[in-house]
């Protein structure tokens, strides 16, 4: 066994244990493994078994076989890099798709909170209008910010801890 | 819950359905980014809809029915696929099981029953027939058909599910996860129906990398540490704090 030899085994084989162990360990999804995994394994076997390399190298026209690992190498971080750019285009789409409904999310809430304050200061029974009754009584400007947001959490505590009571059917999705 | 993605021909009939023959669910319709009328049409027959706003895959949109049960308080979820393969009267059953015997999830399978109407093809068979077998060895209960979309949760299993579910393919998976954490399943026999309409999902050309992520979801599954107790004991806050 030359020294190339023992060393594109070597290389190989720690290739396939890291992604088999990114995997494991949750690093690595397996959508993206899978090619990962087949580069590796073809790389080991074409390391062990010489006289396949042998066979490829002179049906490509290379006189030193491990040259031909390297090729078969190049072969699959290309495959590799076309396999990422597909992935990475995928996943900017989706975040610009993202962004856009996010977008359109808080116009929406903002809309709806202008509609929410706007009823809450409805010319009130004294007849002042809202800015004017603003202007009497400064600390409840604070007030109405406060009280909106424990209003907001309320409903859903509540909901949640009726729902989850013993008493209570099964009640399912 | 009812995952969907292009599914307009059946998911009217679907919800409607599961609102006559289970009343005690809530329908809640997953519309996986569909460039069809899906999510409005699940809409109108009166479920709940969550839109996505993109395809993300069939794990991404069961998981997110997870996570609003388990935001809005629900002791049960049912999944039920969108395609009308799934018979709604039969949640009575899912419901017994669990109620009756101590597990966590309760799995609809085509194969228990003699009542064969889902013909479904020998390729496609003999796929499931390998999960089953290897996933029976592992979980050390029998599995007869571990690819059912047709399923029955408790508390405990959609607050796992909620923070921990497979990307592609997620069925067979998602109950060595279940395993891993010390819950159990169970199947009941079911009746499944061939597809009212659309696509499957699973098209002769995925079948192959179907097969190999499973595959590879299985082996490096079994590599993964146990979990040190179940979902609702003291390990689960320090695997929170650590994840």
């Amino acid at each position: 066994m030359t020294r190339i030899q023992l060393v594109s085994i070597v290389g190989a084989a720690v290739l396939l244990l890291s992604v088999l162990e990114m995997v494991r360990r949750r690093r690595l999804m397996e959508r993206y493994a899978l090619l990962w995994i087949l580069s590796a394994t073809v790389l080991l076997g074409l390391a062990l078994w010489s006289g396949a390399l042998a066979r490829i190298s002179r049906a490509i026209g290379v006189i030193y076989a491990p040259n031909a690992l390297f090729f078969v190498g190049i072969g699959f971080i290309l495959l590799l890099l076309l396999h990422f750019s597909a992935a990475v285009s995928r996943l900017s789409d989706q975040a610009d798709t993202l962004a856009q409904r996010q977008a359109l999310l808080e116009e929406r809430l903002r809309r709806r909170e202008q509609a929410d304050s706007s009823v809450e200061r409805e010319p009130t029974p004294d007849g002042l209008a809202p800015g004017q009754r603003r202007q009497q009584l400064p600390p409840a400007e604070i007030a109405p910010g406060q009280r909106q947001s424990t209003v907001e959490l309320e409903p859903g505590v509540v909901a949640s801890a009726r729902r989850r009571g013993p008493a209570q059917p099964p009640d399912a999705t | 819950m009812v995952p969907a993605y292009n599914e307009s021909a059946t998911i009217a009939a679907v919800v409607q359905a599961l609102r006559c023959e289970a009343p005690e669910f809530d329908a809640l319709v997953v519309d996986d980014g569909s460039t069809d009328a899906t999510g409005l049409l699940a809409h109108r027959a009166g479920a709940k809809v969550l839109q996505l706003p993109f395809n993300v895959g069939i794990g991404g949109a069961v998981q997110t029915g997870f996570v609003y049960a388990r935001d809005h308080g629900y002791d049960y979820l049912a999944q039920v696929d969108g395609d009308g393969q799934h018979d709604a009267v039969e949640l009575a059953r899912l419901l017994e099981t669990m109620t009756e015997g101590e597990v966590d999830v309760v799995c609809g399978s085509r194969f228990l029953t003699t009542d064969h109407r889902y013909p479904a093809p020998l390729s496609r068979r003999t796929g499931i027939h390998i999960f089953a077998f290897l996933l029976s060895r592992i979980l050390d209960v029998p599995v007869s058909d571990p690819t059912s979309g047709f399923r029955l949760y408790n508390r405990n299993a959609i607050e796992l599910f909620a923070r921990e579910y497979p990307h592609d393919y997620p069925e067979v998976e998602a109950l060595l996860i279940l395993h891993r954490h010390r819950l159990r399943m169970r199947e009941v026999p079911v009746r499944m129906y061939s597809r009212g309409g659309g696509a499957s999902s699973i098209s002769t050309g995925k079948s192959g990398y179907y097969m190999a992520k499973v595959l590879l979801a299985l082996f490096v599954g079994l590599g993964r540490r146990p979990a040190l107790a179940a979902p609702d004991g003291e390990a689960l806050g320090a695997e929170q704090a650590i994840v």
